[in-house]
Order: structure tokens, then C-alpha cells, then sequence
């Protein structure tokens, strides 16, 4: 049996119960200890690769500035990027939204009659759900990260974009693999847990007919697409099969190669803390007559989901600089509490909680940008310097109220609006620019604190009531003038 | 549908707010700026950062000179226990491996369909030439073509790579630039991006299962460096 045939449907996690999962979250302990101790390697991992400050900022500043530029030229980029790629002869595709996507990569596989895809990393295809698409054709999609392949052997989505498997112990995938891999018995050495996934993989990569990739940079001026891995199975991905299907945002796109290595430099480093992965793998066009190897076809295809909406305007713009790297999550003081799967979307911890919005609509992920302290951690150590707690202020702005003159109401504007939020914040706002009233207010709030009601909607879920003091500090400091 | 998306969503781009654009980014001056930072490096300390960094990624440095590499490459393939190893019959190596009396030489020489079992399950190492290495990372370039194919450096459990010390540059960028991958003026701009190009830094590895490090995730277990330096470097 295959580990496919093998696995759990898959558990659905819809966005919108955010604030139920979460408490469920932060009471699992195992949970929490793999999370903290992750996030705790990875940032330390990452602070030895920049020990120079003035250096980083340097880097951080080039990379911003690629960033900025790009999109600033996306529309002419991604028209001298499709010519490029059609010159080198790899067939470019677009999508609107992810149906189209996953119509376009099923037409592929059934053009090639296929049975089975192997699968590398890629953020982009969970976020179309691609994998139900193509089982819904009876075509077995199969995740070959090895990550990818434990959280999918179990039915669940990845916890964290780089680390996708990171919410697991070794103990339970040791027992997920002694129940599902056929033939494998139960062993916590990680060494010979890699080894069985690899023997069931490397079978796989031999039979498949199609393999699927991201992208991490696609490069305009020259057609390439690059892809950034240690394990191998990318390469195996876009290699062995005879079909090469690779699937990316369109914001993923810088103008000229040169543009790649101050990315690249940041990503890997940001990441995981690695000055350079195993593998940059740069792909330009399929196999050429007389090479011997490499697929016969390959494809692109140009996925907006939502992006343009973001693009639209110039502030949220600065979201599309992301080059994935989960800096933000690893150092989020929420999601390292909550874990990846409490946000219920395919990106979780601070790049989602801006992404998502525009992906999935407001109405169904308003409570994300109000998982942060503010902080600021995440904007901090963001290689390319996106403003993530000005973007989460300005998406619970958007959520609940219309939008502003001159601006484009985003899907799901408003999602969050409240006639009681609305009256209390006038109240708030009267009381505390009208002196005499504020005055009687105080006065008021301390005779009658007995009034106070004990249960105050989300205060009291996991706090005691707030009750007024007896006495102002307004009429504390008078007295002690006084004395 | 396709071309319906792709008139949306250029549409949607070009109706979008455009501030005034930033200027091209000056890549080439950030690298300038860092050459004039630090002290060039001479060729010895070019060969030990480029061993030390590798080291780091469990690459294993071998250095050989022109005229003995065959013979360390054949001591380590018996070192190895390897009963089979892919080369290119067409490359410049060919003649000194085959001379070498490597046991068990294969050469890649039919397209991988014909025998994708045996690649997979049959072929203890591959040999490959490279195109130069990285010193700040520990990294070899690699164009594999049709004479060294690209499942020559991943499918085999060890890579042997050939890597000349001439060949080294300081970082990502000053090997594309130097080697000129994205065309020059001579080449009127064409781009010289082979089918694949790739940077290999160690062997394949994953920290997938609670961030443990572990090798030989889906490619090779072991990757190891032939570096051809001058006799006296030895």
C-alpha cells in the first residue's frame, strides 16, 4: 500500500475559529514544548549568522531595496519573465485564483495520463489545496519533503512554512511511521527514521510522471526559476519525472540574476540559520536534444489568489516583499506559543496574519491580525523589512470599519464591525475630550465601584474583573499636595 | 481561461497606485563596498576557507594535484567499498579515469528512462567535474550538460566532484559575475543559463524530525571534494 492509500483525510481547520483553537493550543503541553524549543534553536541559529549589526542592516537595507523595486516594475517583470520562459521553452501559465491553478496542473497531469506526482516543497500548492484537486482525479499527490511527507502521512497541513513537521516529537512520528510506512518498525533514531522515509520516496521519484515545485525567485531577465533546498527531493522533484509543473505567487520575481545572491544570502540565513543550503537549484529549460536527463516539459504557473488586492495599495504592497523565510514566525512570542495550526490558514504567525486577508477575505480571518502583542519582534529580524505591526494595525482598522474614501474596500471590509464597539469607543472618546465630563465620570466611577459588573466579556475569560479604585490618582496626587 | 487571468491580473497590476519607483539597486557597488571592507585574500586562504567551510557541511576535502587525482579517486573508491561509478565517457576527465583502473567505471551514456532501476538502485557513486566553488560558503558550482548529466551529482549515495583551487571565487556573486552567467556585451546580453545550474554545499541533509540533523535525506550521503592544487600546496 502506498503511504498515500495509507493516510488520514485531512483535517479541515477553518481560519475563523481562531480564538477557540488558540486556548486549546496553549493547554498542550507537548505542543508547546516543541514549539518553544524549535523556535528557541532557530533563533539563536540565526543570530550567530549576523553578528555584525551594521553589516545586517546593510543587507537587510539591499534586499528591501530589490524587493521594493521589483514590485515596483512586477507588471513589466512578469511580461519579460513569461517571454523569457516561453524563448527557453518552458510554458507559462496564470491563474486568478486557485481552481484555475489546480484546473491547470490537473489538465497537465491528465494530458500525461498520470497516476502519481511527487511533490517538493512548495507553500503555494497548499495554499491551492492542490492535493485535493488531484485526488479528486484519482491522481495521488505525494509531499516528498520529508516534513511534507510526515505531517501528510498523518492528515495534517504544515505547522511552520520551513519546518513543517516541527510541531511533532520524534516518538510520534516513530509510532506514525511503525503504523503507516509498510514494513518499517518502530524506531526514535532520527537517522534511521530519515532512512525510511528516503527508501519509500526514492521509490516513488522513479515511477511518477509528473513532479511539482515552488519557486523562490524567478529571475526576468534571464527565465530561471531558482529553488532553494537541503534534502534533495526538489531536485528529484524536477528532475526524474518527465514533467515539471512548478507552481509560484506572482510577487516571486526579481528583474536580473544579480538580484538573486543578496536574497538568497538573507533567506537561508533567516531561516534556519544556514549560511547556504545543500542545494540552489536553477532551472531555465526543460531537457535539451541530447542531454540525458531532466524533464521533457516544463511549467509555470503565475498565481494571483489575492495578491493583487494586496498590491493595490501602496502600503499593503510592502506585504509581496516576503521572500518566506519565517524569520517572523520563529521569533513571534504568539505563534510560539499557539503553534502553526491554531491560525487555520496555510501561512500562520505574523507573515499570515497580513497575507491571509487578501487570500482568503476578512471575513474569515479578522481575528488573525489581532493574535500580536505588537511587539515588533517580527518587522525586526524581516530580511527585507516589511513593517508587519503597521500592516496588522491597519488590517484591524480595515476589519471594522468601511473603507476610507479613495480606497478600495478590500474583501470582507468591515468583517468586524460592531454597533456596541462602535458606542463604546464615541463614549471613550467623549469622555475623554470633554474635562468636565471625564471629571464627573471619576467621580462617579469610584463611589459606584460596587456597580462594576464581575463578568466583562473577553476580559474576564482568563482575568479577574477590573474594578475602579476607591480613590482617582488625580485625587491621590491632590491630596498629597496638600499634606 | 489562461490568457482571461493573465489580462486581469496584469490589468489589475498596471491600475494599481505607483508612487514615484525606487532606482535600480546598485548589487554590483554593495559587493564593491565589501571587497574594499576586507582584506583580499590570497590564493592559500582562499583553499582553507574554502576546506574549512566545507568541512562545516560534511563535504569531505581531498586535495590532489593534475597528474595524481585519478589514482586518490581510485584509492578512495576502494576505501569506499564503491562497486560502481557513473561518469561522463565524453568529458575531459574521461581518458584519466578510464586509464585509472577504477573498478566497476559507468558511464552515463544512454537517456535515464532506459535504466532509471539501475541508476536508483545499482550505482554506488557518480564523478563529476565542477565549474569553480565558493569560498564564503563552502560551495560547489555545477552546470551539469549533456556530457555530465544532472542525476549524476544527486542520485548516486556518494558525489566525487573535481573542483580546480584556480577556480574559486569569494562569493555567489563574484562567480556569476566572473563567469558571466546572465550574458555580457560579447554575447549581446544573451543569457548563458544552462538548462540547470546548480550550487551544491554538502551532501544531501534534513532536520525535519525535531530539528535533529541527520544525511543523506533524498540525494547523496556523502559528498566528496577532489580539490587540484599545485604540488606544493599538497
Amino acid at each position: 500500500m502506498s503511504a498515500h492509500e495509507n493516510s488520514q483525510p485531512l483535517k479541515f481547520i477553518p481560519a475563523s475559529e481562531f480564538k477557540q483553537r488558540t486556548s486549546e493550543a496553549v493547554s498542550d503541553e507537548l505542543l508547546r514544548k516543541s514549539f518553544r524549543g524549535a523556535m528557541d534553536f532557530l533563533m539563536a541559529k540565526r543570530a550567530t549568522q549576523f553578528p555584525d549589526p551594521v553589516a545586517l542592516e546593510a543587507q537587510r537595507g539591499l534586499a528591501e531595496h530589490i524587493r521594493k523595486y521589483s514590485l515596483a516594475h512586477l507588471p513589466d517583470l512578469l511580461e519579460q519573465l513569461e517571454r523569457n520562459l516561453t524563448a527557453n521553452g518552458i510554458q507559462v501559465h496564470w491563474a486568478e485564483n486557485a481552481e484555475q491553478a489546480n484546473a491547470i496542473i490537473v489538465g497537465i497531469a491528465q494530458k500525461h495520463s498520470a497516476k502519481l506526482m511527487v511533490k517538493g516543497k512548495s507553500m503555494v500548492s497548499e495554499e491551492t489545496e492542490l492535493n485535493h484537486a488531484m485526488e479528486a482525479v484519482g491522481i495521488e499527490a505525494l509531499e516528498s519533503d520529508m516534513g511534507e511527507y510526515i505531517v501528510q502521512l498523518d492528515g495534517e497541513k504544515p505547522s511552520h512554512i520551513i519546518m513543517p513537521a516541527i510541531h511533532k516529537t520524534k516518538q510520534q512520528i516513530a509510532k506514525l511511521f511503525a503504523e503507516k510506512v509498510p514494513g518499517a518498525s518502530y524506531t526514535e533514531s532520527v537517522d534511521e527514521l530519515i532512512g525510511i522515509g528516503r527508501a519509500v520516496l526514492r521509490e516513488k521519484f522513479m515511477t511518477a510522471e509528473i513532479g511539482l515545485s515552488g519557486v523562490n525567485f524567478a529571475v526576468a531577465e534571464t527565465g530561471t526559476l531558482c529553488l532553494v533546498e537541503n534534502e534533495g527531493n526538489g531536485r528529484m522533484c524536477t528532475t526524474v519525472p518527465k514533467v515539471h509543473v512548478a507552481i509560484t505567487g506572482i510577487e516571486k520575481i526579481v528583474e536580473k540574476l544579480e538580484h538573486v545572491p543578496p536574497l538568497f544570502g538573507l533567506l537561508t540565513r533567516s531561516a534556519t540559520g544556514q549560511a547556504v543550503t545543500t542545494y540552489f537549484n536553477m532551472i531555465s529549460r526543460p531537457r535539451q536534444p541530447g542531454e540525458k536527463d531532466g524533464p521533457q516539459e516544463v511549467h509555470l504557473v503565475l498565481l494571483d489568489n489575492g495578491r493583487t488586492q494586496a498590491y493595490n495599495d501602496e502600503q499593503m504592497r510592502s506585504t509581496l516583499q516576503c521572500i518566506r523565510c519565517g524569520a517572523c514566525m520563529n521569533h513571534c512570542p504568539v505563534y510560539t506559543r499557539v503553534g502553526g495550526h491554531a491560525y487555520g490558514t496555510t501561512y500562520p504567525g505574523p507573515i499570515g496574519e497580513i497575507i491571509s486577508p487578501h487570500m482568503m477575505g476578512l471575513a474569515a480571518t479578522h481575528a488573525l491580525p489581532t493574535a500580536s502583542s505588537l511587539c515588533g519582534a517580527c518587522s525586526e529580524v524581516c530580511p527585507v523589512k516589511i513593517p508587519i505591526p503597521d500592516l496588522l494595525i491597519r488590517l484591524r482598522g480595515e476589519a471594522s470599519h468601511d473603507a476610507r474614501p479613495g480606497h478600495a474596500p478590500l474583501v470582507g471590509q468591515g468583517a468586524a464591525k460592531s454597533a456596541l464597539m462602535d458606542i463604546v469607543w464615541a463614549g471613550w472618546a467623549a469622555l475623554y475630550t470633554r474635562p468636565a465630563l471625564y471629571r464627573a465620570f471619576g467621580w462617579l466611577a469610584t463611589r459606584f465601584r460596587f456597580l462594576t459588573p464581575p463578568m466583562q466579556s473577553g476580559w474576564t475569560y482568563s482575568r479577574t474583573p477590573l474594578k475602579p479604585a476607591a480613590r482617582s490618582l488625580r485625587d491621590l496626587l491632590a491630596e498629597r499636595k496638600r499634606k | 481561461m489562461t490568457s482571461t487571468a493573465r489580462n486581469n491580473i496584469l490589468q489589475r497590476l498596471r491600475s494599481a497606485p505607483q508612487g514615484k519607483p525606487p532606482l535600480a539597486p546598485d548589487v554590483h557597488g554593495f559587493y564593491a563596498t565589501a571587497r574594499n571592507a576586507a582584506p583580499a585574500e590570497d590564493r592559500a586562504a582562499r583553499i582553507e576557507r574554502f576546506c574549512e567551510k566545507m568541512a562545516f557541511w560534511r563535504g569531505e576535502v581531498v586535495r590532489v594535484t593534475h597528474s595524481n587525482w585519478a589514482e586518490s579517486l581510485r584509492a578512495l573508491c576502494v576505501a569506499k567499498n564503491v562497486n560502481s561509478l557513473l561518469y561522463g565517457a565524453q568529458t575531459a576527465q574521461a581518458a584519466a579515469l578510464e586509464a585509472a583502473g577504477i573498478n566497476g567505471l559507468k558511464p552515463y551514456d544512454r537517456p535515464v528512462d532506459d535504466w532509471k532501476p539501475e541508476l536508483f538502485r545499482d550505482t554506488d557513486a557518480g564523478f563529476t567535474s565542477t565549474r569553480g566553488g565558493i569560498t564564503e560558503t563552502g560551495t560547489l558550482i555545477l552546470w551539469p550538460d549533456e556530457k555530465e548529466p544532472r542525476l549524476m551529482s544527486l542520485v548516486p549515495p556518494i558525489h566525487f566532484a573535481l573542483l580546480d583551487a584556480s577556480q574559486l571565487y569569494d562569493n555567489f556573486f563574484d562567480a556569476m559575475t566572473g563567469q558571466g552567467w546572465s550574458g555580457d556585451e560579447a554575447s549581446a546580453g544573451i543569457s548563458k543559463m544552462p538548462t540547470n545550474a546548480l550550487l551544491i554545499s554538502g551532501p544531501s541533509k534534513t532536520a525535519d524530525i525535531q530539528v535533529t540533523l541527520a544525511y543523506g535525506a533524498h540525494g547523496p550521503k556523502e559528498l566528496v571534494i577532489l580539490l587540484v592544487v599545485n604540488e606544493e600546496e599538497l
